[in-house]
């Protein structure tokens, strides 16, 4: 296998994007991602995309992309796995790469919410229609019963879950391409309307059109055209049951901790040596147990470590969601995993601005699918 | 949904038929080809118990458009008496009286209206006893 760098990216402002299309987000975000990379050419593409056929009725994404990008004959795949398609469209890319197969590679996300479909609807498919979806639950739904589960077994609070969202949002406040760039409370949190008991509108991630691109690279070309490149020190991906119910334990996200196992064995680190971490806070609940189940705290105290500041930037532990996270960011499901590698890419070449994390060497991308059903985890590091 | 899937799905959501695995005893709710737990592919058909308790729960405040005019209502993960779990919404019950471990009985009622025709898809419900 040769060694992969991340070598450029470029990505859209995250929100309400009515003036664009899902091909105007995409091409936009791959753009941005070729002139900061660099590159005269790309040898194959990778786009990320959910679920653009209830969103905009439009499928074939990879023809459609590399269309309008101007690159046919150029391969173009589209890569789906749910909210995890951004993260697996990166994995795919880097496998390209370092199997010597493509030299080049394009790895992009993008989703278009907001043009008039059932979101709700939409989203849910990503759990099982006929015994999940059939009997009414949401997606905030099976965060919700993860959340209850996991306040009953382990005693976290309510106000541990509103604390992961007021440090997003404060992250989120620096970001300039976050959707959401206020600062609110944990009483904001607490007061705000109930989705799905015990989380309330202000624990969900919005609703969001964006798109994100990378370039990847192979190590021995990428400082032809950076001196900053970011080597992909391993990239990993685990599955669990579709379906929450048939889980021995709703606590545990097993496809997120098989995921992050082999990645540190792989990569021979520790929980502890990672620098900052971009994990998929689709709901306030999922921060928690993804901070567990990464090993960075102990089974049940993910909670108080958020609650104490052990996840902030100035002083955590170890930082998370710097970039806002899906929470402030935005959450266009088929770009986030694109968009995390973005910040782990800003913050290792030091260009995070108020966000930077001091000495930020090695940083963790953990992004899934459903109720934890696939996971995808990349571990970067400055070179 | 359309009919001829919601057919399929009869014998389940009518009357909680699972198979329980020949080699290793695990009841699979859906019935399955091959067992995730042991591979085999052996199975023998039973009917799930009519009992069990709530593992745990949400309740739906805002829902797909396909629900919206039940909401608000619960949802919950169930182990049944013969250890196999399911998912399915809260009948008949005072959400307060919703919480893990309440013991439930499942019954059988209409869950949705499949498409502009309305068609009548019916399932099984959980009631807290």
């Amino acid at each position: 296998m040769k060694e992969v760098a991340v070598i450029g990216f470029g990505m859209t402002k995250f929100g309400e994007l009515w003036n664009k299309s899902i091909k105007d987000i995409f091409v936009e975000a791959s753009l941005g991602a070729i002139d900061n990379a660099g590159v005269d050419h790309i040898d194959s593409i990778y786009v990320g995309a959910m679920s653009s056929g209830i969103f905009v009725g439009q499928e074939h994404l990879g023809a459609v992309m590399s269309d309008y990008l101007g690159m046919n004959p150029v391969p173009s795949t589209r890569v789906e796995s749910a909210c995890a398609s951004g993260g697996i469209s990166f994995r795919q890319a880097y496998l390209d790469v370092a199997s010597g197969n493509s030299e080049i590679v394009l790895a992009a996300g993008v989703e278009k919410m907001n043009d008039g479909a059932d979101v709700t609807a939409a989203l849910a498919t990503a759990a099982d229609q006929e015994y999940e979806v059939y009997n009414g639950v949401t997606f905030p739904g099976l965060y919700a019963m993860i959340a209850n589960a996991h306040m009953h077994e382990y005693k976290t609070t309510r106000k541990q879950l509103a604390a992961v969202a007021v440090k997003n949002h404060s992250n989120g406040a620096n970001n300039p391409n976050a959707q959401f760039r206020n600062i609110i409370t944990v009483d904001q949190v607490l007061n705000s309307t109930l989705v799905a008991d015990p989380l309330r509108l202000l624990d969900c991630s919005p609703v969001t059109d964006g798109g994100a691109a990378v370039i990847l690279c192979s190590m021995d070309i990428a400082k032809k055209f950076t001196d900053t490149p970011v080597k992909v020190v391993v990239s990993t991906q685990a599955s669990d049951t579709i379906s929450l119910y048939e889980r021995e334990t709703f606590t545990t996200l097993k496809a997120v901790s098989k995921a992050a196992e082999k990645a540190y064995k792989q990569a021979n680190l520790k929980p502890e040596n990672v620098d900052l971490a971009e994990l998929h806070d689709c709901f306030t609940i999922s921060e928690i147990v993804v901070s567990e189940d990464l090993g960075f705290f102990e089974k049940g105290c993910g909670g108080p470590a958020v609650e104490e500041g052990k996840t902030s930037i100035e002083g955590g532990e170890i930082p998370i969601n710097t970039s806002g996270g899906l929470k402030s960011k935005g959450h266009p499901v088929g770009a986030t995993g694109i968009a995390q590698i973005i910040e782990l890419y800003e913050q290792l070449t030091g260009q995070a601005g108020k966000r930077q994390v001091k000495n930020a060497h090695i940083g963790l991308a953990q992004n899934m699918g459903g109720s934890g059903a696939s996971c995808t985890i990349n571990i970067l590091e400055a070179v | 949904m359309i009919s001829p899937r919601y057919a399929r799905e009869i014998p389940q959501r009518y009357r909680l038929e699972a198979s329980k695995c020949k080699g290793c005893g695990k009841i699979n709710f859906p019935p399955r080809l091959t067992c995730p737990a042991c591979s085999s592919r052996e199975f023998e058909t039973v009917k799930l118990s009519d009992e069990g308790k709530i593992l745990t729960y949400t309740i739906i405040r805002v829902s797909s458009d396909t629900f919206s005019r039940e909401t608000p209502y619960a949802v919950a993960i169930i182990e049944v008496n013969d250890g196999a779990r399911l998912m399915a919404m809260i009948a008949d019950t005072n959400l307060n009286n919703v919480a893990i471990g309440k013991k439930v009985k499942l019954v059988f009622r209409k869950i949705q209206d499949e498409g502009v025709s309305g068609l009548h898809c019916y399932g099984y419900k959980a009631v807290v006893v």
